[in-house]
């Protein structure tokens, strides 16, 4: 019998205050008329208003949002190939390298990934902006997006993928009509965790961007510097706002798909008894 | 044939977008500073062939290292970002567990509830999330009005622009990454431990100190690991909220980089960086290859 007590009840409400009271201010005084931010002087839109005439983070937002979509992509595709390598790849030369790259990045302090990919893209000469930005969201997404599906793909049984290719399967067949289904739910979240990676980041775009491409974040780190504005507070929420949706939206969907499955095998079991 | 066609896709990928910059880096870290643009002299220049590799180990030079070594801004940019590393990650264990600890003893039907709501945050900008510190922490920000209204306090604190702020921040924004390996580790404990430490005579906290403890050990290495490493390189919230005084090594790379334009100072500060948190990083990816073996 587990016991939920007092104290465990104490350290879940102060835990999840100390997260949320912060982005509950932040979200309230959005709508504050006055541009004092920490002065309440009564209910006002306003700054949401200025926000939407503001062309430049309109600009900003559009370049975001495509780099977010083709750096997720891209993560999407080589991070799931990536964990079918680990999980199931077995053997090779080179694996505890390879294991290396992909959690590295996950710990490498931000400034260092960025500074390298910039010199990289120098010595290559190639022109910095939109493109670049996408490469270095996809490097270091993909390896999140691994560790997402690898998680998935160790607690699923590998004799299904067995039984299909003894069946006369493709491997890729094997992968498209076995293993794709069963690790979906984890391919889906790992694309979202990579789109809001990118749409988040600041170090490695400030570094691999050039004068054509200035993404949301960039804007709002320069605009921050100078101090707390009413317009950030009102950009912000609506970020908060979009990410919240998409966040609940994804997991009642992967909630549903589960429940479907499990009834699909249920059924499945009664056919077979 | 085809298995090692697929390997080799992402592995490439992560040679050349990875592997490759930082030697790259390394490179530069070697050049003289130049006023052009790139702006250091390259030393390493493969079209020449053999002579070009002798002539670059020839003219080799760490002068970019003995400069670091000589201005005591740097050596101290690197104690004081392990510093507040370690005190944050202290920190944040302390606030984390006991949160991961509730969440593996609520009812089964919750847990989801409360797991989406620790990664909720984490899925909201960080910069937002250190942004909304500003507001907070400022002489006239929430907290000191607060402190007033209660009458702790007669004067506001100066909190903004002090190593307090950048603990606070950093236990806000890296909580998530400590909660979740420690519950997922409390999560299989199986109770039944509990209850034979306690049927053995084991009162409460015994049975905590010598059972959950450490069954929970990979999930407190995991979540220190993944606070400690990139804390030490953190630039937004030193940058943000840090006073002239909290020096740490990412703001220092950054301000090097974008401000001073000395390319091959700031590669020298990230090889050393890096030469640091080799160690943490390998004992972290040994770490998660032995926790990936023991699930499957």
């Amino acid at each position: 019998m587990k016991r939920f007590t007092l104290f465990n009840a104490t350290s879940l409400t102060l835990g999840f205050a100390f997260l949320y009271v912060p982005i509950l201010i932040l979200v309230i005084y959005s709508f504050n008329s006055s541009r004092l931010v920490t002065v309440w002087a009564g209910f006002s839109t306003k700054w949401y208003v200025e926000l939407f005439n503001n062309e430049q983070f309109l600009d900003a937002a559009l370049v975001t949002l495509k780099v977010g979509i083709a750096s997720s992509c891209i993560a999407t595709v080589l991070g799931t190939i990536a964990a079918m390598v680990m999980v199931r790849g077995g053997k090779f030369r080179g694996r505890t390298l390879f294991s290396g790259m992909i959690y590295a990045p996950l710990v490498m302090p931000e400034v260092i990934t960025g500074l390298s990919l910039l010199l990289l893209f120098i010595a290559l000469g190639i022109d910095r902006g939109v493109f670049t930005i996408v490469l270095a969201h996809a490097t270091f997404s993909m390896c999140y997006v691994s560790v997402v599906v690898s998680s998935r793909l160790v607690s699923f049984d590998e004799s299904l993928e067995e039984a299909a290719l003894d069946l006369g399967c493709t491997p890729f067949d094997a992968f498209k009509s076995v293993t794709l289904p069963i690790i979906a739910p984890a391919v889906i979240s790992g694309w979202l965790l990579a789109f809001t990676l990118s749409l988040d980041d600041l170090v490695i775009a400030s570094f691999t961007t050039g004068p054509s491409a200035t993404t949301l974040p960039i804007k709002i780190y320069s605009a921050v510097r100078l101090g707390v504005s009413p317009e950030i507070n009102a950009l912000s929420t609506l970020l908060i706002g979009v990410v919240t949706i998409g966040v609940i939206v994804a997991s009642l969907a992967t909630k549903r798909a589960a429940i479907h499955r499990k009834r699909q095998e249920e059924m499945a079991r009664q056919e077979e008894g | 044939m085809r298995r090692a066609l697929v390997i080799s896709i992402p592995y490439f990928w992560l040679i050349a977008l990875f592997l490759v910059p930082f030697g790259i880096v390394l490179k530069i870290a070697l050049s003289d500073p130049q006023v052009s643009i790139p702006p250091y002299t390259p030393h390493f220049d493969l079209s020449t062939g053999w002579a070009g590799i002798k002539d670059f180990f020839s003219q080799l030079d760490f002068e970019n290292f003995i400069w670091l070594t000589e201005d005591n801004l740097y050596w101290k940019a690197y104690v004081s970002s392990l510093r507040i590393a370690l005190i944050s990650t202290i920190l944040t264990l302390l606030v984390g567990f006991p949160i991961a600890y509730a969440m593996a003893q609520a009812p089964k039907e919750w847990q989801p509830t409360l797991m989406m709501l620790i990664i909720l945050p984490f899925w909201t900008s960080f910069l937002i999330r250190v942004y909304a510190w500003m507001g907070i922490l400022s002489t006239e920000g929430f907290l000191n009005q607060f402190l007033l209204w209660t009458g702790l306090i007669s004067a506001p604190l100066q909190i903004i622009n002090t190593d307090w702020a950048v603990f606070i921040a950093i236990v806000y924004t890296y909580l998530p990454f400590m909660v979740l390996p420690i519950y997922a580790s409390l999560e299989k404990l199986d109770p039944s431990y509990i209850e034979a430490a306690q049927d053995l005579g084991c009162s409460r906290a015994q049975a905590f100190w010598s059972v959950t403890i450490p069954l929970s050990k990979s999930g407190v290495i995991a979540g220190c690991f993944l606070v400690f490493i990139p804390v030490v390189g953190e630039f937004v919230i030193p940058s943000l909220l840090g006073g002239s005084k909290t020096l740490m090594i990412g703001k220092v790379l950054w301000d090097e980089f974008f401000s001073n334009r000395d390319w091959p100072v700031a590669s020298a500060v990230a090889v050393i960086l890096l030469l640091i948190l080799i160690i943490p990083i390998v004992l972290f990816q040994k770490q998660q290859e032995r926790a990936q073996e023991a699930d499957t």
